[in-house]
């Protein structure tokens, strides 16, 4: 049986659950690899040792522990907003997933406008976190909710102006159709096939550095900024609601790279091996998820190096560096694509 | 910001407590001259150097700003320093810092305990560099007991103070990696500290609050040793500031988010009574080390690091630099060390070895004597300035010749850094607010006493 077979209303509550499962596992493979271990071995100390083997089951601890703690909402917090606020977040998240072509037959929604809808839904967080600092009638949420407002807007520009190339290239803006292109795209006319990422160094580097932005990870973590803001707009979150920001956070850090891969480094396609039918999607997922993982190790990485950006620094760095690069990197695209052919 | 920000919860819990001069205001409630005198600290300016309040290179508009609390419970102003910050969306127009919630009255303990329990007390008071407080205190009742300690004692007392200094530093510079989000260098200040703490453990028995510089010498020689263990903590030292300069002060970020910021001037920075880092970044190169050299800082080798602008970067790099030179003294020290006693053979001050009291009649009495009642200190005042990592730490002891000080205040280099701190902030971003806190580097323990 295939899933051709099942009606369309079994098809979705399938895709619905796999989403469901896809994001919190994500969370918790990001997590658990790149915050509690790899940056723990980059600074010379162990991170979690006591849960499982090599603190490996630390996630379930620190899981459980959020699920049993109180929510509490400040005396004077606009109730309704206070919960909604963290739900948009993930919800934004969860719409994410939908999109990302994980072989060559198995995606949740094959979109006509698969891109365009990937970069919508992921700026739709910016509404959370907004209302989120709105809500909680707490002078650093506030100021963090604004951080964030400023600096997702900022940098939704040069994240989409980056995958403007990309689209220009591939013709399509459905990510099948964006892998597909890469599988057919000899480089300079020669027969050797390359991803994206090759023709679009630069396009690749500006959608890394807007995807750490997006995500707010150091050194764009002025919205969160622990140091001054406590915790930004999350400071009067706790338990579940605090879990879902968390899980918003990571679970977009998980799709972001796997878009990256999708875009740049031709998602679940590599050279040489190309099986069909469900192994062919199997095989595709594991390429998919080697490539995610080893962006998100990029994005983590420089996370874990780097000191943050000053608000005006962030802000200038966004309109005087990022902007005018990505505009030339289109014009340049443009001009080769008409050029080359 | 409407009805949900500017709700003041200070009103209803201002009527169970007074809180009195530490709340901050909103302007428009504020005289003139209160906002004067908050923009040049707790005012010890003089009259020129008032600072305008309206100077500042943007426009202040009176209904727009928002008063903000940073503190006591806050996660980067280093333990419980309260920060009020006036706010116009992201710039600081008025800040005002709050201390006292550390203060446990030890300066009054100190006129209940004896000379010879004294540094235990001491010792706990800017606990980072403990082995300084015990040094101030010391050489404070030495002077008036009128003592010459052994020269051993002396160099042992430069060796471990110069090791502190070391750790102190590498706390400052942790935690300005700390407050500007870099996880790693956080960790990595604190991963060389250890290495130096286990040393100090093993000489004095523990990590911190040592109580191992006492009035008379030290508590207990070297440890065998403790030259291979020194040497080994300046080789890793030294491989790992070429690290830290590459990892650190060569990293661009660090450099724009500090450069500039925070900036005062010497003339500030004078009339403000700051010292240490904070008064060498402008340029004035006052270290006590050289002014007024106690120990035996005038036979060893070392520079004073000098910054020239003022910010927090220079502040830093003199942190990051001044640990060279400490470990550089330490070296020098390993060769220089002479032999004899660890403490003077004074009975009166020190009390005999274990192995004395079973033989000797009189080792018993004194041990007694000393342990019970202390020992008698003229009459007389003193004040012992040494340069401790935060800079002048003073000793201001009078003895009426009891065997408990009269009065014993110490002048805290973190308390008079602080006042530098409004001016620092003024006109700067919230954002910068952090570092120019880690750049000052106080110890509240020290600032509270």
């Amino acid at each position: 049986m295939t899933l051709a077979t099942v009606p369309y209303w079994g098809q979705t509550l399938i895709k619905v659950l796999l989403v469901l499962i896809a994001v919190p596992t994500a969370t918790a493979l990001i997590v658990q690899t790149f915050l509690f271990k790899v940056m723990a071995h980059m600074q010379s100390r162990l991170g979690p040792m006591e849960a499982g083997p090599h603190g490996s089951l630390q996630l379930m601890a620190d899981g459980g522990k959020f699920l049993q703690k109180e929510l509490i909402a400040p005396a004077r917090a606009d109730k309704k907003v206070f919960v909604l606020a963290p739900v948009i977040v993930l919800i934004s998240t969860f719409m994410l997933y939908v999109v990302i072509p994980i072989g060559p037959g198995a995606i949740g929604e094959d979109l006509d406008t698969g891109i365009f809808f990937a970069l919508a839904v992921s700026s739709l967080s910016v509404i959370g976190i907004l209302a989120a600092g709105w809500a909680s009638a707490n002078k650093f949420s506030l100021i963090g909710g604004l951080r964030a407002a400023g600096q997702l807007i900022a940098y939704e520009l040069p994240l989409v102006l980056a995958v403007v190339g990309v689209v220009m290239m591939a013709g399509t803006l459905s990510l099948q159709g964006i892998i597909h292109a890469q599988t057919h795209f000899h480089l300079f006319g020669t027969d050797l096939v390359a991803p994206f990422a090759l023709p679009q160094f630069v396009g690749f580097v500006l959608f890394l550095i807007a995807a750490q932005a997006e995500l707010t990870q150091t050194p764009f973590d002025m919205p969160i900024a622990e140091s001054e803001l406590v915790a930004g707009y999350q400071t009067e979150y706790s338990g579940l609601l605090f879990l879902f920001f968390y899980i918003g956070e990571f679970g977009t850090a998980f799709g972001l790279s796997a878009i990256a891969a999708t875009l740049f480094l031709g998602g679940w396609w590599v050279p040489f091996y190309h099986p069909t039918g469900l192994w062919g999607d199997l095989f595709g997922f594991g390429v998919l998820f080697a490539k995610t993982m080893g962006i998100a190790f990029l994005i983590f990485w420089i996370r874990f190096t780097y000191p943050r950006f000053r608000e005006d620094q962030l802000q200038a760095f966004a309109w005087k560096v990022l902007i005018p690069v990505a505009l030339v990197n289109v014009l340049a695209t443009a001009v080769f694509k008409v050029v080359i052919g | 910001m409407s009805d949900v920000t500017d709700a003041p919860p200070s009103r209803s819990i201002g009527r169970l407590t007074s809180e009195g001069a530490q709340e901050l205001a909103p302007r428009s409630a504020t005289p003139p001259q209160v906002l004067q005198e908050e923009s040049g600290a707790v005012l010890r300016l003089a009259e020129g150097h008032v600072l305008d309040i309206e100077d500042l290179d943007f426009e202040v508009r009176e209904d727009e700003t928002m008063i903000i609390n940073m503190g006591p419970q806050h996660p980067s102003t280093h333990g419980v320093l309260r920060l009020m910050l006036e706010l116009q969306g992201e710039n600081i127009l008025r800040s005002k810092p709050v201390i006292g919630y550390l203060h446990t009255g030890m300066e009054k303990t100190a006129e209940e305990l004896m000379y010879i329990q004294g540094s235990t007390n001491v010792t706990r008071m800017d606990y980072l560099s403990p082995f300084f407080n015990e040094l101030a205190y010391s050489l404070a009742v030495e002077r008036l007991l009128d003592v010459e300690i052994p020269p051993r004692a002396t160099w042992i007392r430069m060796l471990m103070c110069e090791l502190n200094r070391v750790t102190s530093h590498l706390v400052s510079i942790a935690t300005m990696g700390a407050e500007l989000g870099a996880t790693t260098v956080m960790i990595v200040g604190f991963r060389e500290r250890e290495l130096i703490l286990a040393f100090f453990e093993k000489v004095t028995g523990l990590r911190m609050n040592h109580n191992y510089i006492r009035p008379g010498g030290v508590a207990a020689d070297l440890p065998d040793g403790w030259r291979d263990d020194v040497r080994a903590i300046c080789d890793t030292m030294d491989k790992r500031l070429d690290e830290y300069n590459t990892f650190v002060a060569q990293q661009p970020l660090f450099h724009q988010r500090l450069s500039g910021v925070g900036a005062i001037t010497a003339e500030q920075a004078i009339a403000l009574g700051a010292s240490g880092p904070i008064l060498r970044s402008t340029g004035v190169p006052a270290d006590l080390r050289r002014d007024l050299p106690c120990l035996a800082y005038d036979s060893v080798d070392f520079d004073v690091i000098v910054g020239s602008a003022g910010d927090c970067w220079d502040r830093f790099l003199i942190r990051l630099n001044e640990i060279r030179e400490s470990i550089h003294i330490a070296r020098q020290i390993l060769d220089l060390l002479p032999t004899g006693d660890y403490r003077v053979q004074d009975r009166k001050v020190t009390p005999p070895p274990r192995s004395r009291i079973d033989e000797s009649m009189e080792a018993l009495i004194h041990h007694f004597k000393l342990f019970t009642e202390g020992f008698r200190v003229p009459a007389g005042e003193t004040y012992v300035p040494i340069e401790s990592p935060r800079g002048e730490l003073g000793c201001y002891l009078v003895s009426e010749g009891a065997n408990k000080p009269y009065r014993l205040h110490i002048r805290g280099p973190s308390f008079t850094n602080l006042q530098a701190l409004p001016p620092m902030l003024r006109g700067g971003l919230i954002a910068d607010a952090v570092p120019v806190i880690a750049s000052i580097d106080p110890v509240m323990g020290d600032v509270d006493r």
